[in-house]
Formats: structure tokens, sequence, C-alpha cells
């Protein structure tokens, strides 16, 4: 018997309830004290398609999710089709009695059938849009998993519809979860079992992202619908009245993150959140952000591109787009969280950093990384730990003070130029999106004052670059060979890192989150240590590894390489390192 | 009390002698002290074009911004700091050419913002092309003879009534009176005012001259037109010829702006409400949704 080690997916069209069926077995398990990695794969489609929820369980906490799959809950015959060559040696498949299957195929595969009567359960007792529930409840049973937890989720997910609905539910899911644990539970290795441990959450890089933004004093969040970006100005707006926010879709990407630059201009922590295509429509607003030094979030949620690409499939392929987006040069600071504890971080860092040296901020995640679950001890989501600083923004008692002649571009030592909010008679300024004077005049051809205002701008990176973080080590201080990612690539690399030494000190990581600036001297002296290092990203250029040779002139030694749309998996990792380290970088 | 001097500038326009945004800026700046507006109770958005650089020219909280932009980035200052004056001035290709999506949504959603075009139907700081309300025919070095501009001009009035403004006015910089009281009444207006200024460009648009539009421009008030009649208002939205009607063109007072619709707003400007401090059951409540 193997207990709490297990991938389980759930698959299914879209409209089926896919995503709630695995968001609450994800829920019923974390509440078992279980900790889960949970990939969430969807189709750019409202109806019909294949999506699919894959959950990793296990007693330990885990980072990436697995190639392989235990228990196969196919709610259409599609999901069988495409996912059986992924079932594991004792792996077996739940699905409706009446559903088309080519049994012969499976059983000679080795494949265990478990067809229960799902449908003809639900509408017994209830109605048959509870045949997902009846899935959870037959799964649950199979696994022998204490039924009380799925209760619980189902208890919590049904109240607003009222206590029949809910006692319905409950009793479809215990008639599908005692046939289930009769019939096959003794045929099936694969057990779940409850653990004692502290409270988790469970939650997405996407979701993190908004807890950390709004514990970090996010109040404005202007956007345009864009998948994978979507879900984070839906949360803010169905949060807006309960946390004190204002959200506005836009019209366009533009005006979106506009309106966030005339928020921040008037005070206001704001953001905005896009992908790629999103994103290449800011751009210009961008430069305006920085040529006004006004502060501002840009979550940018890569996609596969190019144009539209591959909408709901995932790449790190904007990198270098973000480092350079916009004519003429300006300060930026790019972060790549790589977890869902550094979407979080990232969240509320971002603000203080667009405010301290007054200029955007773009966080860069990625489909992968948005749509991932995974469970986190509520402790290390230390909502008290969020630090607000808002750099040198004058108080009102500080503006009071002073006498006529504010300069809202002051030069400076650190070229950080105190920073008043329009509506004070002794702070009246212009924001100048052409170059300007301290005073922010325009002043087009000035070349003095030009060559000022530009080191001025500059310096603030200077200052900057003191905090920005070099990259976390994963793994032996020293090692044959050495990962370096970003980004999203953080979990499965370091899956990768953990199977690689079970026989023995092979190999570490460098995980990069904190892209640009780079700390270039401290990154080449930690490079120097390194014997033979392997670049892993999900684009097809390598674009980190040229970034990295450009500002350290170190050559990453091998790249590993994916942009099939697919996530890393350690699998992948490790497949194409026994192929020969993958592409020559 | 607020006094015209407040809003002198020491920076030296680089506009034109005689061009008709002098007459913009003058007119703006009486309109603020007529209102009682100190400074930094205004904040003034605009893109990018000659008029653009208007808040230069005055002493005001400004906002000098992209071309196409300065309605997005005027709404987004007023959700954030609604005791704020914002207002939008900026050309017309600015507004109706690449602004024109956002011109329509500003409007419809009723953002409490007031928009001031300087129409001078040409573009005149990038030297003389035809502009999105320029004539059909109007020969520039983009539309040159002999068709000149090939599409038909943008009729801006009924473009804003289609879009469902609640205010729109129509203006000449030639009649400073006239153009200070539209001014007045536009930033008076609750929600998003829409004042159309026709405004000679000396140097690239000879057709639309001083003196053409004093011959042709009449003041609607004074023929007992009557503002609140949507379908009177389209009608006269495409009167353009030998008279032109200038004044408040349509007005529906008593709408609710889009601020007054958000909740998070009730408790005042988003900007004085501070850093929200967190509490327990906060912290409580974020967990127990993921928990």
């Amino acid at each position: 018997m193997i207990k709490n080690n297990m991938t389980l997916k759930i698959g299914g069209e879209a409209g089926q309830g896919v995503e709630s069926s695995g968001a609450g077995f994800a829920k019923a398990l974390a509440r078992g004290g279980l900790h889960l990695f949970g990939w969430q794969d969807y189709m750019s489609r409202i109806r019909g398609g294949h999506n699919f929820f894959q959950i990793k369980v296990s007693d330990r906490p885990l980072y990436s999710h697995s190639d392989e799959v235990h228990l196969l809950l196919a709610l259409h015959p599609e999901t069988i089709d495409r996912h059986k060559d992924e079932i594991a040696t004792g792996g077996g498949i739940v699905y409706d009695e009446n559903l088309n299957v080519d049994h012969d195929y499976l059983k000679e595969k080795g494949i265990k059938l478990f067809p229960i009567p799902l449908l003809k359960i639900a509408e017994e007792t209830g109605t048959k849009i509870m045949a997902n529930t009846a899935a959870l409840g037959a799964t649950a049973g199979i696994t022998e998993y204490d039924f009380e937890h799925i209760a619980s989720v189902i208890r919590d997910n049904f109240v607003k519809k009222g206590q029949e609905v809910v006692n319905t539910n409950l009793e479809v899911a215990r008639r599908a979860y005692d046939l289930g644990r009769e019939r096959y539970a003794a045929d099936f290795d694969f057990k779940l079992e409850t653990v004692k441990a502290p409270a988790r959450m469970v939650i997405n890089g996407n979701h993190a992202l908004c807890l950390g933004a709004v514990l970090g004093g996010c109040r404005f969040v202007s956007a345009y619908p864009m998948t994978p970006a979507t879900p984070i100005i839906e949360w803010m707006s169905t949060h807006a009245d309960r946390y004190g926010l204002v959200t506005k879709h836009s019209e366009d990407e533009i005006a979106a993150i506009c309106m966030a630059i005339g928020a921040s201009h008037a005070g206001v922590r704001a953001m905005t959140a896009t992908s790629g295509g999103g994103f290449s429509l800011m751009v210009e607003a961008l430069g305006l952000a920085g040529m006004t030094e006004t502060p501002l979030v840009v979550v940018e949620v890569q996609r596969a591109g190019p144009s539209t690409g591959m909408p709901t499939r995932t790449e790190q392929g904007d990198l270098l787009f973000m480092i350079h987006a916009s004519q003429g040069e300006f300060p930026r600071i790019v972060l790549a969280p790589g977890s869902v504890e550094e979407c979080f971080y990232a969240g509320w860092r971002a603000f203080n950093l667009a405010e301290k040296y007054q200029c955007p901020v773009i966080i860069l995640s990625d489909t992968f990384l948005a749509n991932s679950l995974r469970t986190v001890e509520c402790r290390d989501f230390n909502f008290k730990s969020v630090e607000l600083d808002r750099g040198e923004l004058l108080t009102e008692e500080a503006v009071d003070q002073l006498s006529e002649g504010y300069k809202r571009y002051a030069i400076t030592d650190t070229g950080i130029s105190p920073r008043a909010l329009p509506g004070h008679p002794n702070t009246v300024f212009v924001a100048c999106s052409d170059e300007h004077t301290q005073d922010g005049h325009f002043e087009d051809e000035d070349p003095d004052n030009r060559i000022q205002m530009v080191e001025k701008r500059f310096r603030k990176m200077e200052v900057a670059l003191k905090e920005m973080r070099t990259p976390t080590l994963y793994g032996p201080q020293e090692a044959e060979f050495t990962f370096v990612g970003w980004g999203s690539t953080y979990g499965p690399v370091r899956e990768t890192v953990d199977r690689l030494n079970e026989g023995g000190n092979k190999a570490n990581f460098l995980h990069f989150t904190d892209i640009w600036p780079l700390p270039e001297d401290k990154i080449s002296h930690l490079l120097e240590t390194t014997n033979h290092i392997i670049g892993v990203e999900s684009n097809s250029t390598g674009q980190f590894a040229k970034f990295l040779r450009t500002y350290t002139g170190r050559k990453i030694d091998h790249q590993i390489l994916r942009y099939d749309g697919q996530p890393l998996s350690p699998e992948y990792i490790l497949t194409k390192l026994q192929v020969g380290g993958g592409d020559h970088g | 009390m607020a006094n015209i001097k407040d809003y002198a500038s020491p920076v030296r326009s680089t506009w034109c002698v005689g061009c008709g945004d002098y007459g913009i800026l003058n007119s703006l700046k009486q309109a603020l002290v007529k209102m009682d507006l100190e400074p930094h109770e205004v904040l003034i958005v605009t893109g990018i074009g000659c008029g653009s650089k208007l808040p230069d020219y005055m002493t005001v909280n400004g906002y000098t911004s992209l071309h196409g932009r300065p309605i997005p980035i005027a709404q987004g200052i007023h959700l954030a700091n609604h005791d704020l004056k914002v207002i939008v001035v900026a050309g017309d290709g600015d507004t109706y050419g690449i602004g024109g999506n956002h011109f329509i949504h500003a409007l419809r959603r009723n953002a409490d913002i007031t928009i001031i075009v300087q129409n001078n139907a040409v573009y005149g700081l990038t030297k003389g092309q035809y502009s999105p309300t320029s004539p059909k025919g109007f020969p520039t070095k983009t539309s040159p003879p002999p068709t000149g501009a090939i599409e038909p001009p943008v009729n801006p009035i009924a473009l804003a009534l289609a879009a469902g403004a609640t205010f729109i006015a129509r203006s000449f910089s030639g009649n400073p009176p006239h153009l200070t009281d539209m001014i007045v009444a536009a930033i008076s207006h609750q929600g998003c005012a829409l004042l159309d200024v026709l405004q000679p460009c000396v140097t690239f648009n000879r057709d639309h001259s001083y003196d053409f539009y004093r011959q042709r421009v009449y003041n609607v008030e004074e023929e007992g037109y009557d503002p609140s009649n949507r379908e009177v208002a389209w009608e006269k939205s495409s009167e353009w010829g030998d008279r032109i009607p200038i004044g408040i063109l349509y007005m529906v007072e008593g709408k609710p702006t889009y601020e007054d619709q958000v909740t998070t707003l009730k408790s005042g400007p988003l900007v004085k409400q501070g850093l929200r401090s967190w509490g327990e059951s906060d912290y409580e409540a974020l967990e127990a949704e993921f928990t």
C-alpha cells in the first residue's frame, strides 16, 4: 500500500465543472493535513474541448506536479483517450458506468477500471448536476480518504444555496463514497489518510499576488480581461467593497495602465494586470510612468505568444521584452516570483519599490504559476509581516512647512526627488512627459538639462540595485552541476534537484527572482563557484541565458528549454538531462 | 478668493501669434477664477500637440501625458481624488482620433471630468496634416490634391450624443466671454462634460480662420434653444455650414456620475482614506477563503 503519495487527475469538457471539482477536492485534501500541488489546464473555449485539473498529493511539501497519474477521474471519454498513457503501474480510472470506454485496451495495459453509476446516484438522490459530487465521493471512497473532509467542503460550497441542497449533495457523495469503497478500495493500492498538521491555505499564484497587493496597500486596480491574468481583476473586484478598493475594468489595456498611472499620480497605490498582448498595448504608457516618475505596478502573466499565441498555455517568452519595453531609457524594476509564497511577497514588495524609486515595477508571472495551487502553511503567508514603505513621499505636515518653489523633479544625490501629491497650495506642479526641468516645465532642447535629468533618473537604479536580491541557492553549496532558472521554473527544478540528489550531491540550483536591475558583480561572483551550468527555461531561445551572459559574461553550458505550451516538470527535465543536457547554449 | 494672477506662468508660450489656443488659455483662467477655484484645487491633463503645452503656460496642477491618453489618465486621477477638479485639454486628433475609444467610454460611463477640445481641424505640431475633423476634400501633405481628405469628418457632437454624453457644448476661441461661460458650465456639470472649441490654426488651416467662424457661429441660447431635448439635439448636431451653432447643445442633469456609484468612494476621496489598517478579522477572512 502506498500512503499519501499519488496524483489525481480530473478531466472533462469545459462547462462540466472540472475546475470547481478539482478545487473542491484540493481543499478537502488540505483540510486533511495533506500537501498538494494542483495544476489547472484549460482550453480557450467556454463549452466543450478538454480541461483537466491535476492534483499531486503528499505528506511532504510539494513544489511541482509530476507527469505520472495514479487515479484518473474521467467526466468524458476524451479524458481517457488523452491521459491513459500517463497512468502509472497500479493506477486506475474512475468513470460513469455508462461512459463509452475501450475496456479491452485499458485492461490489456494493466489499468484498473472503476466504473460507478455516478449519474444514476445523482439522479436518484438529487439532480444530474450532482454527478460531480458523486465522482468526488467515489474518488474519496476508493482511496479510503476520510469522508468528513469531503463533507466539510460540500457544506461550505453549497451553504449559500440552502440546507436542502447541502443535504442532498452530502447524500449523493456518501452513496458514491460507500459504493466506491466497497467495490474497489481493496483493489487500489494508493491511499489517502488524514495527517495531523497546522492550518494550511490552498492558493494559486494569481490569488497569492492579490493578497500581497491588497495587504501592501493597493487601493486601485484597472485592467482589461486577458487570460491568464483575468482572475486578478476578478478577485480584486469581488473584494473591492470589503477591502476599500476601486477597480476599473477599462475599455482597453491602454486605458488600464493610464488609469493606474493617474490614480498613482494622485497618491493611491495602483496597479494593472495583463498578459503579453495587453502589455504590448501598455508599452508607451510604461515609458510615461518612467518619464514622469510615477510609481506603478504592472503584473504581466505570460502566456505562449507571439500575437494571440496559445491563450491558455504557458511560456516564459516575455523576459527580454519586459526589460527593454518602451522607447528610450528609463529606470524600471522587474520581479519574477517563482512560487505562490514569492507571489505574495512580490505583491506587496512591488509597491514599496515603485514608491521608493518612483518608477514602474513589473511582476512577471506566467500561466503555470498563475494557475498552480499549492498548500502553504498559514504562518508562511504571514499577513502581519507586510511592511509598507512609501519612500520619499512628503507628508501633509511636511508639505505645510514648504516655502514656495517646490520642485517635483529636484536633482538629488540619490536621484529620488521628494514627491508631493497634487492638491496642496504649496506644491502645485506639472508632471511632464516631455523632458522637463526640475520644476516640471517642458525642456525639449537644452542638452545640459537633458544630461542632468537622464543621470538623475538612473541614479535611482544605483540605489535600488543595493536592495535587489541575489538568486537563492537550493541544494548543496558545491555540486557537479548547477541549474539556473527564473520565475516559475522554481518548483520543477527544485523537485528535479531533490530526485537527483537522492544518491548524493549531484546538483544544486540558483533561482532568480529579482531580474532587473541585476546586481552583476555579486552574481558574477556567485557563478564563479559553479562547475557546469544548465539553464532551464520555458521558452525556445533561452532568454535568461542570453541575459545572464550579457551582464555577467558567464555562458550557460547547456540549456533545457520547453516551448510546447506545457509546463516544465521534473520528468521532462530529467529526460532532457539523460539525452545529453539538452540544447547547446 | 482666487485671482487671475495666481494662474500666471513664467514660461513663454511657443504658440504662433494669433493661435486660437491663447483664447482657450485665457478663458480657462477666467473661468477658474470665476468659479473661485485655486490652482491647487484643479488638475489639467493634456495629450500631445501645440495646445497640450497649456499647463506649462499656467500655474496649476498638470499632467502632460501621451498622445490620445489624457482621458484615461484624468479618470484615474479623479477616481483616486475626486476632490480635485480634473480637466482634460486636448486637441481634435488627441480626442477624436487616436484617443477616440477613451472618449466614447468616458462619456458613456459619465466619468466626472471635463473634456475641453482644442478643435482646429488640422495637425499643427506635426506641421499640417489633415485631422479627424478636417472637412472632406481638405488638402494637406497627407491628403494631397486633387482629392484632398477622402473621408468625411468626425461629428463630435453627434458622436458624444450617441455615446450617451450628459453635457455637450461648443464654443469658439474668438469669443472669449462665451467660451468662459461654456467652460464654467462644463466644469460645473456633474458628470462627463464635452466642450468642443472651434479654434483657428493660423499657420496650417487658413480655411478655418477667425473670419470664417465669426461669419457663421451663432449662440443657440439667443434662439431659445432647449438643450434638454435629445431629439432636437440630434438635429442640431448635424447643423454645419453657413450657420454653426455654439452654446450648450445637450445637457441632462441629475444623472449619477460613475464615481457616485463606486461603493468605496462613498467614504470620501480614495487618497484621503489613506492606507487601510488591517485587523484580525480581516486576516481571518482572507485566510478562511483559502483554507
